[in-house]
């Protein structure tokens, strides 16, 4: 179905609804946070079809939301936001993605970025060293049947107990780094056999780890209370659930596939097969998808901790404080139990998001509670030559996107594009003149993942400030970046 | 019309991968979607030892069984370390038998996460299969 934007109603600067009905099989509306450029280039690929796909989906408590950075994906685009009726709305492993609980963590430091920079190479160098990444990459150790049930019971709580982190990770990360309700038992032996030697690595495709300094604080209270400042170093760490969490996504797919073909609902799109959250086979996912998610968690928190003794390695003698802080850990690729108020009614929902970040406004009660009056922190990665932000939710995120805000910069190219028009060797050269220390795994990978593949994520952050869903706190740019 | 009576190609996708197959049946279709999978990982083959792989699938349809044989292939990737560049497939109506040759990893510049059911639908004319792969990468 093609559509041009004369199809849209516009609600303001940045809000653009496709009202039920648009497509005949839709059930609900889909909304855009966006500018007018930005659904016009939304337009170019299949990704207002993939979101007409979700809206046709029955037991949707309300609009599809879809957030600025949004792109083609698979069955979902990425950044989708789908509020399903809990327990008798369905949960769609496709919606929420394979790698689940796929996100960021950012630490601060109180590193100087001129006491670092000559130092920046070996830190890099450090970094690539501590944390694996690329294809194939096993982390240092194999975990026993046990360990990998109770990791994926505990979380990030499962490293700290190991003595890798302190209780204030856990405190700063959503969830608290243990979402509850998971359940291991759920898991194909596949999964757990994928899961084994990969915690404690980044893996591939966009994954990263990267430093950054604090080019600008906007909001100088809020900041202090994340612990950033200017001129200072930060560490952000983007990478999920590895091969554990595709395969738990992969099996159900599967398994939902053959109980639609007996006479269960089939979506037009197969990757949107769902079960009822109520159904056994939804309740298995859901426990399955939780566990994912704890491996996830818990593979974050490894890698800042490993993130943590390179920097002690590299500056320990060069400043007086080398320690980095938790500011936070958001999820991208979830589905989480909430509560909104849709329409005026207070409902349970089944959150879907898939490359979008949860971002609770201020009071919200699962916020840590020195945050509890900023909002949740809103994490939005640029691309690793360009600048990230530091955002705090919103109250109009709860009212508009289910607590919902952007994830990144989000595609504008596609990978085979980005292969033709970027030299990686070039494009590694040109980074390193702008001050930019970088390790990746291949020159093609590099390429594929080029600034030029991204849109502007200042066009994206100035759309979300826009709309009311966050505001801005501090502005970072890269100055080291380790590529899967 | 394509060039070739079965064979792949690349086409855009804003963030993942997807490949065009196409071939005169089924069996074909499976073996020029695995071969162009392989393709798109970028993998360098050991020259020795040579290794064989039985697969037996079943699947409740056409689509489900590409995906499910494709998914096999991925997991001795990230599991085993092992590539194939040789295809023997068997079909019995949905009940799938095949051999696979390959060798061990020497090398490799990509990952993909996860064979989609996104678009995918063996769409068939007089003389040939073709269908869409979306890899999640």
């Amino acid at each position: 179905m093609s559509l041009s934007l004369s199809a849209f109603t516009q609600h303001g600067d940045y809000l653009w609804e496709l009202p039920a009905g648009t497509r005949p099989d839709q059930r609900v509306a889909v909304r855009f946070v966006a500018s007018r450029p930005m659904l016009q280039a939304a337009l170019a690929d299949l990704a207002v079809e993939q979101a007409l796909n979700a809206a046709a989906l029955p037991g949707l408590a309300g609009p599809v939301m879809i957030m600025p950075d949004v792109h083609q994906g698979y069955g979902f685009p990425i950044g989708g936001v789908a509020a399903m009726r809990y327990p008798e709305g369905l949960i769609s492993p496709g919606a929420i993605g394979y790698d689940i609980n796929c996100g960021v963590r950012l630490l601060a430091s109180s590193v100087n970025l001129a006491a670092a920079e000559p130092v920046l190479g070996k830190l890099a160098a450090a970094l690539d060293n501590a944390c694996p990444s690329g294809v194939g990459v096993k982390g240092g150790r194999r975990l026993t049947e046990a360990e990998l049930a109770a990791v994926c019971r505990q979380g990030a709580a499962w490293a700290v107990k190991q003595g890798l982190g302190s209780s204030a990770d856990l405190r700063r990360a959503e969830d608290g780094g243990t979402l509850e309700g998971a359940d291991p038992t759920q898991l194909s032996e596949r999964a757990r056999e994928r899961g084994r030697e990969q915690l404690g690595t980044v893996g591939s495709g966009n994954h990263f780890v990267e430093v950054g300094v604090v080019t600008e604080i906007l909001d100088e209270g809020a900041a202090r209370v994340l612990g950033l400042f200017p001129d200072c170093l930060t560490l952000m760490i983007h990478c999920g659930s590895r091969g554990l969490g595709h395969q738990v996504c992969t099996d159900f797919v599967h398994d939902f596939q053959s109980a639609a073909g007996r006479g269960g609902y089939l979506p037009r799109d197969r990757e949107l097969v769902s079960a009822r959250l109520d159904s056994a086979a939804g309740q298995a996912y859901l426990g399955a998808m939780r566990a994912a998610a704890n491996f996830a968690y818990c593979n974050r928190q490894i890698l800042a901790q490993q993130a943590r003794q390179a920097f002690e390695q590299i500056l320990a003698g060069r400043v007086r404080h080398v320690e980095l802080q938790p500011v936070y850990d958001v999820t991208h690729n979830m589905g989480k139990i909430e509560t909104h108020f849709i329409a005026d009614e207070k409902v349970r929902v089944c959150v879907h998001r898939k490359g979008a970040t949860r971002a609770f406004g201020p009071g919200a009660p699962d916020l840590p509670e020195d945050y509890r009056q900023l909002g949740q922190p809103v994490l939005v990665p640029g691309s690793m030559g360009t600048e990230s932000w530091v955002l705090v939710g919103q109250a109009e995120s709860m009212a508009l996107t289910y607590g919902s805000c952007c994830h990144g910069a989000g595609r504008v190219m596609s990978r085979s594009e980005a292969k033709r028009s970027v030299n990686g060797a070039r494009l590694q050269q040109e980074l390193a003149g702008r001050g930019i220390q970088l390790r990746a795994g291949s020159l093609s990978g590099l390429a594929e993942e080029a600034p030029a593949a991204y849109k502007d994520v200042g066009q994206v952050v100035e759309t979300v400030i826009g709309a009311g869903l966050a505001r801005p706190v501090a502005r970072l740019r890269p100055v080291a970046v380790i590529k899967g | 019309m394509h060039q070739t009576e079965a064979g792949y190609q690349e086409i855009a996708h804003t963030a993942d991968w997807a490949l065009q197959v196409w071939a005169p049946d089924l069996a074909g279709l499976l073996v020029q979607s695995a071969r162009g999978m392989i393709d798109l990982l970028d993998v360098q083959l050991a020259a020795s030892p040579r290794l064989e792989q039985l697969l037996h699938l079943e699947a409740p349809d056409r689509e489900s069984l590409l995906v499910a044989f494709l998914t096999e292939i991925l997991y001795f990737n990230e599991h085993d370390r092992m590539s194939f560049d040789a295809f023997q497939v068997s079909l019995d109506g949905l009940q799938l038998e095949a051999r696979l040759w390959g060798a061990p990893i020497l090398a490799q510049r990509k990952e993909i996460k996860a064979v989609t059911y996104h678009q995918l639908h063996i769409q068939e004319s007089d003389s040939a299969l073709e269908t869409t792969l979306v890899f999640d990468v």
